[in-house]
């Protein structure tokens, strides 16, 4: 089963590339971008079939490495191919 | 006193950091990452540099390795523990330490000299040095930017756990002699048992005339 987990910054946490990213797009030509936060995307093919297990245990890997929960939220779904 | 210097791979000032210690009399090991056992220390320090190449979030990866559990042990002991730049970024992801060390704010890599006053001198890693006095110290990162919640920060505060902050040559700590942006103008915090210390100014590179300076000499002089 492959799993998409996305790790972004929390909204209170200041975000500089985002901000350099917004920037550079507003000079090219791309106005009213009202906010532009970066994050993360990581895929994951584990061998289980059942969902809700391999849902747990992505969040099980965020908790402990993929994600500072200090600074970070992350969200976990599975990709049905 | 017997030290031990964890060696991640990527580490780089692991050696310059037992020279340091040496220089001042403390019997240094150098363990590498993947060994199970810690020597004997009293102080173990963990070195600057880019361990696993900074991947995923800096020291976020050599937090999780298998040395990392002694070093936890070692300090849940009362043991000693001083993590210099990328070695403070392992004990915030550890959680040994409070708080995370994120981009600076200005995006750049940061390599100079800056000042750093000494807002805490009683602590087994200042001693040596007297309160408010002003240390010259190198830098040298890219994610030194120390951030953490309001709560968080009149925690540290309330129970004197910022031990450096950044400020100007006079000791004027204000927001242009702040080079990474972090709250507060932190540059090093120490945990509330007091043995746990984290620092991003590298003490070992001004620890002698010969590198330009001999400030940093005084964190190793207070190591007891």
């Amino acid at each position: 089963m492959k799993l998409q987990i996305i790790v972004t910054l929390k909204k209170d946490v200041l975000d500089p590339q985002g901000s350099a990213i917004k920037n550079s797009l507003s000079t090219m030509g791309f106005k009213n971008i009202e906010s532009l936060r970066q994050g993360k995307i990581f895929e994951i093919i584990v061998k289980e079939k059942d969902e809700k297990v391999a849902l747990s245990k992505a969040k099980d890997m965020c908790e402990k490495l993929l994600a500072n929960l200090t600074i970070e939220d992350y969200s976990v779904k599975a990709i049905k191919e | 006193m017997k030290a031990s210097v964890i060696v991640f791979p990527g580490s780089n000032c692991d050696r310059d950091v037992k020279v340091s210690l040496e220089k001042f009399n403390i019997k240094t090991s150098m363990v590498w990452h993947a060994d199970v056992k810690l020597p004997k220390s009293d102080l173990v320090v963990l070195p600057g540099g880019f361990s696993y190449g900074d991947y995923l979030r800096c020291g976020s990866i050599a937090s999780k390795s298998r040395i990392m559990k002694e070093v936890i042990t070692h300090s849940k002991k009362g043991g000693l523990v001083m993590g210099i730049c990328n070695g403070f970024q392992v004990l915030v992801e550890t959680k040994l330490l409070p708080g995370v060390l994120i981009r600076n704010i200005n995006l750049k890599f940061i390599c100079k000299n800056i000042t750093v006053k000494v807002t805490n001198n009683k602590t087994n890693f200042t001693s040596k040095t007297n309160r408010n006095s002003i240390l010259e110290i190198p830098i040298a990162h890219n994610e030194g930017n120390y951030f953490a919640n309001k709560d968080l920060i009149n925690e540290l505060e309330d129970n004197n756990q910022i031990v450096l902050q950044y400020c100007d040559t006079a000791g004027n700590i204000t927001e242009q002699c702040n080079p990474n942006g972090s709250i507060k103008n932190i540059a090093g915090i120490i945990n509330k048992k007091g043995n746990v210390f984290g620092l991003m100014p590298h003490p070992e590179r001004a620890s002698d005339e010969l590198l330009g300076g001999v400030d940093g000499s005084l964190i190793f002089k207070s190591l007891k």
